[in-house]
């Protein structure tokens, strides 16, 4: 107690809670959200028009440069804003400590390596068209 | 803290038994919930990205998965969980941003219609998917 005498309030709260950092999840939630409301739509509609076509079909559009781009995006946008998501769900939901942060590291590993392969797998059809 | 083993004393978010029914509230509970099942049916859209550029033998042992029925099941799910998350989050974000949309009659209303949408919408893009 002795110590914080000589603290400003201003300093005993940065770093903790919502000073500066605690709104850095809820604004990256929202802006991949922006993100989304326009690449869902162009996903959807590709992703239909190009499955209804069988493998060569599908491979020919995943291949063309404008889709890779898109594709990227997408899923860059898509698996941050799943990340952030179920992180503030193991959070509400989830009181024991060693449970909860085996969850939040898992939910990590899942995205961050889902996004990899993804990534991967499209450069590999981009590169595999002869773009 | 009464045996315990909170990661911290800060209140947890109110649980579902305390809210009365009202349709915003509803909404942001499927908003919630379509989340989390999306966030498992995203993984078979990956795989079907995946198998693609796996190759065609890849692919041709995972396209009768996604034509089996159950398959077919999920995939209508998660197209009407896709279209009730993007509807009710535009509105997320109208509220959050412009400050639109946050009286109690139109915020209902918002909330039926996101409802509609999800299912209509999934419909009418399920059977225009299945003609062409």
């Amino acid at each position: 107690m002795a110590k914080s005498q000589y603290l400003t309030p201003a300093k005993v709260a940065r770093g903790l809670g919502s000073a500066k950092s605690g709104t850095t999840d809820h604004i990256r939630q929202r802006v991949t959200a922006i993100a989304l409301a326009f690449l869902v739509p162009w996903f959807l509609f590709s992703v239909i028009s190009a499955s209804s076509a069988g493998y060569d079909g599908a491979a020919e559009w995943a291949g063309k440069p404008w889709n890779a781009i898109l594709l990227i995006l997408t899923a860059g946008a898509a698996f941050y804003h799943m990340r952030i998501g179920m992180q503030i769900v193991i959070e509400d939901y989830i009181a024991k400590t060693g449970t909860r942060s085996a969850l939040l590291i898992l939910n990590s590993f899942a995205v961050i390596a889902l996004f990899v392969t993804v990534a991967l797998s499209v450069l590999k059809l981009w590169i595999g068209a002869g773009a | 803290m009464s045996g315990t083993n909170r990661a911290d004393p800060r209140p947890l978010s109110p649980h579902l038994q305390i809210w009365r029914y009202h349709a915003t509230m509803l909404a942001s509970i499927t908003h919630r919930f379509t989340g989390m099942a999306m966030y498992f049916g995203t993984f078979l859209i990956a795989a079907w990205l995946i198998a693609l550029a796996s190759g065609p033998e890849t692919f041709a042992l995972f396209e009768p998965v996604i034509a089996s029925i159950p398959g077919q099941v999920i995939l209508f799910l998660w197209m009407v969980a896709v279209l009730f998350h993007f509807a009710n989050g535009i509105r997320f974000l109208f509220w959050d941003g412009p400050h639109i949309g946050f009286d109690p009659k139109t915020a209902s209303a918002v909330s039926v219609f996101n409802y509609a949408f999800a299912v209509l919408g999934s419909v009418a893009i399920w059977a225009t998917a299945v003609w062409l």
